[in-house]
Order: structure tokens, then C-alpha cells, then sequence
């Protein structure tokens, strides 16, 4: 557990740099932890974050298929957005828990 | 990661050589989570196998019911070689099988094939298989790229950190 300033804010990640309260995550801390992954983050980018906020609010199990299905974008779009970690690097972004599915 | 993880896996090369749900399954979890990860993934499927993508048979994997002590009936009971044997219990366990993934998001054969290619993961088929169950490219589901010797196929493992595993 640690404590990290970026983009003005004092958050608390874990050892990995996932977000541990999720109430602190903004769209300016999104743009700031996309940007440590090289990503520079497109309203397409933030409607994929606030889905995955959304079904993790909801306390389901997230996978890249029901990001899928979301309507939001396809997979292939999805590897797009975030490559080298669909599920990972879009959930880090999103403030919530690494994704705990082997889908 | 942790830091002591210094030189991490960048490629899996998977061969799938049985036809069986789970065995089909275990390949197609395994190169999915490889892309997942940004590793890249090339499976090779080979000998029953084939039968994951095969357009014909695809759809219709099944869980051996005979010879697999591993198996039990819900809530954990014993479940003799025997009662394998009765007209549909292969059926009733290989739905039941699907029925339990399908729970966990783990799609069908073709879609889960469907995310692995989207991932830029590659399928490949054996050509001595091939030619041993009559099959021509054209009876294989559409996303597999090529069909391969052995030879192509470790042609195509190469490089640092790569793993070849075989189900």
C-alpha cells in the first residue's frame, strides 16, 4: 500500500499500482495513469472506464467478453484501446481492483 | 509485477492435440489469457484436436465419460465408469460441462476463438493430421490462418522467453 500525488491529488494504490478506493479516481487521474501505460485517453477510452466502474460498482466479475458486449466497443477495439492488457491496463485506469478472471 | 520479474514470458506456443472439452478448453483459456497479458499466443491444433476447429465439430466437443476417475456427480458423489456407458450420460455431463463455463462468461468454442484472434492471437492447424482425418482447409473454421508441418509450426517459436506447451 502506498500513497501517490498525480494530477494534484493524493491517492492510495497498491503494490501493483491499482487504485484502493476507487471514490478518489477522476478523469484527470485517468488521464495521468493512462499516460504512465502510454496511453493518451479518447472519450471512446473513458465510456470503456466508466463500464468497467459501472459492473465492478455492481459487484459482478468483469471480462473482456462482457466489455464485448457492452456495445460500447468489440474486442478487437478493446485491444485497441488498451494493448498489451485489455482487462489490466483498462481496470488500473478505471481505479478499480485488478481483474480477478482468467477471461 | 514484481520486481523480481525480470525476463517475462513474451510468447506461448500451444499445441492441442485431444478433442475433450477440457482439453480444448485449457488450450483456448490458456492462449486467451496469454494475449490478455500481451503475450503472444500461436496454438497448433493437431490429431482430435482438430475436432476444436473443425466447423463441423466445434460445436459439438464433448467430456469423455469412460476412464476420467476424476469426474464426479454434482455434490461429489461417485460416478462409476459404468453409468459413462448409458445412452446419453455423455451428453447430459458434456451440457452440464457447458452449462457450468458458460456461468463463469467462458464462452463457446468459436467465440472464445473469436477473442483469442481479436487479441492477434494465431491458430494453425496440422497438416499430417489433416491429411489423416481427410480434412481440406475449407472444413476449418474460418479464423484458422494456415495449415502446417510440425517444422513451420516450431518455424514459428522462436525468440527469448518463448514456451511451447502441449495439451
Amino acid at each position: 500500500m502506498a500513497e501517490k500525488t498525480i494530477a494534484g491529488k493524493s491517492i492510495s494504490v497498491n503494490e501493483e499500482g491499482y487504485m484502493t478506493d476507487p471514490s478518489q479516481w477522476d478523469h484527470d487521474v485517468a488521464k495521468e495513469l493512462a499516460k504512465e501505460d502510454g496511453i493518451e485517453l479518447t472519450d471512446k477510452h473513458f465510456e470503456v472506464l466508466e463500464f468497467l466502474r459501472t459492473v465492478t460498482e455492481k459487484g459482478e466479475t468483469l471480462t473482456i467478453r462482457k466489455v464485448g458486449k457492452s456495445g460500447i466497443v468489440d474486442i478487437k477495439g478493446l485491444y485497441g484501446l488498451f494493448p498489451g492488457g485489455p482487462l489490466k491496463i483498462s481496470s488500473k485506469v478505471a481505479g478499480i481492483p485488478k481483474p480477478s478472471s482468467c477471461v | 509485477m514484481s520486481a523480481k520479474e525480470e525476463s517475462p514470458l513474451k510468447k506461448v506456443c500451444i499445441i492441442c492435440a485431444k478433442g475433450t472439452i477440457e482439453d480444448v478448453y485449457a488450450t483456448l483459456v490458456m492462449a486467451n489469457g496469454a494475449v490478455m497479458e500481451g503475450i503472444e499466443a500461436k496454438v497448433f491444433f493437431t490429431f482430435f484436436g482438430l475436432d476444436a476447429i473443425t466447423k463441423k465439430q466445434m460445436k459439438r466437443l464433448k467430456t469423455a465419460t469412460v476412464g476420467n476417475p476424476a469426474m464426479r456427480a454434482p455434490g461429489g458423489l461417485p460416478f462409476p465408469t459404468v453409468l459413462g456407458m448409458v445412452p446419453f450420460v455423455e451428453m447430459g455431463v458434456s451440457a452440464m460441462m457447458k452449462s457450468q463455463m458458460y456461468k463463469l462468461d467462458i464462452p463457446p468454442v468459436e467465440e472464445f476463438m473469436e477473442m483469442i484472434t481479436a487479441g492477434g492471437g494465431e491458430l494453425y492447424a496440422c497438416k499430417l493430421a489433416m491429411d489423416m482425418f481427410k480434412l481440406e482447409k475449407k472444413d476449418l473454421y474460418e479464423g484458422v490462418i494456415d495449415v502446417l508441418t510440425i517444422g513451420d509450426f516450431y518455424g514459428k517459436c522462436g525468440g527469448d522467453n518463448t514456451q511451447i506447451i502441449f495439451t
